[in-house]
């Protein structure tokens, strides 16, 4: 078994309001000096030893983002 | 002429759209999200709502429905396909539309009636207007606004694929105000607003939305000649 996480994130040129609506409240909270917010998507997903990185990449690009919208970057870490 | 329409679990917006191809006359076909099949039909039309709860994303997993690889296939081989709000998310997700629905810029859920430009009168689904043809539908939507890489759109724009185009307010901060798309057939037509709520004056803001049912059936007609 492996941990294996999958980060999806509006990509850069996508607009993203609600990233922009934290940002837009931090201030009001208290919190200064936050310059940016992007919010996206984080995946866990607990795989067999079997599954290698192509058919991560398969799931990642084909199934948890959207490639027209979205960026994603699939990582194994320790369980 | 058969115009199916098809119910995944959290589709709401299917009872309107049999409602709405009866009341242009032709025979509704109810599908499911399970069938093998597509029972005959002439035609297919995904209805608006929350497909699996909208999960991951508007319409990803709709799209592999078992219906849906049927409609893939045949819309592929040319069969009038029509996605209205969550129909068209499950268009772009399943490859048959270029582009993507993200949340609307103001992050509100929009619902009221809107106001369109039919900007291409030649698909499958358009026939029945004017070039330019203005149109008061109902707009329902929180993720509306469509989005596609600035190239794309243009290549949409030249080829003359926008289908139509909101006027007056933008609701959702769709790129150059688009409300509707076409394949390069004209055959696959996708669009956040709902003709189906705009049949009968007597439920609806106006009949303008009766216009896209009997298109259909008047390119069936001529498919048929």
């Amino acid at each position: 078994m492996a941990r294996v996480v999958v980060d999806v994130m509006p990509k850069p040129e996508i607009l993203d309001p609600q990233g922009q609506a934290v940002a837009n409240a931090l201030p009001r909270l208290g919190f200064g000096g936050v310059r940016d917010v992007r919010q996206g998507k984080h995946f866990e997903l607990d795989v067999d030893d079997s599954v290698d990185d192509d058919t991560l990449d398969k799931i990642a690009e084909g199934f948890l983002s959207n490639p027209v919208i979205e960026d994603y970057v699939v990582r194994r870490v320790e369980p | 002429m058969r115009i199916g329409a098809v119910t995944f679990p959290g589709t709401l917006d299917d009872v309107d759209t049999v409602r709405a191809i009866r009341h242009a006359g032709a025979e509704a076909v109810e599908l499911w999200h399970g069938d093998a099949d597509l029972r005959g039909v002439d035609a297919v039309i995904l209805p608006g709502g929350f497909s699996y709860g909208d999960y991951l994303r508007a319409g990803a997993i709709a799209r592999f429905a078992p219906v849906m690889e049927r409609v893939i296939e045949a819309a592929r081989g040319g069969m009038p396909v029509l996605g209205i709000c969550n129909g068209f998310q499950v268009l772009c997700e399943a490859g048959l539309l270029p582009g993507a629905l993200v949340r609307n810029h103001k992050l509100h859920f929009v619902c009221r009636d809107q106001w369109l430009r039919v900007e291409r009168a030649t698909t499958a689904w358009t026939g029945r207007y004017e070039p330019g043809a203005e149109i008061l539908v109902p707009v329902k939507n929180g993720e509306g606004a469509y989005m596609a890489a600035e190239r794309e759109l243009d290549e949409l724009e030249g080829e003359g694929r926008v289908v139509f185009r909101y006027l007056e307010e933008n609701p959702n901060g769709s790129r150059r105000d688009i409300a509707g798309i076409c394949d390069d057939t004209g055959r696959i037509v996708g669009l956040m607003p709902h003709p189906e709520h705009a049949v009968d004056a007597l439920t609806g803001p106006s009949d303008d939305g009766l216009g896209i049912f009997l298109s259909a059936m008047d390119s069936f007609v001529k498919g048929a000649a």
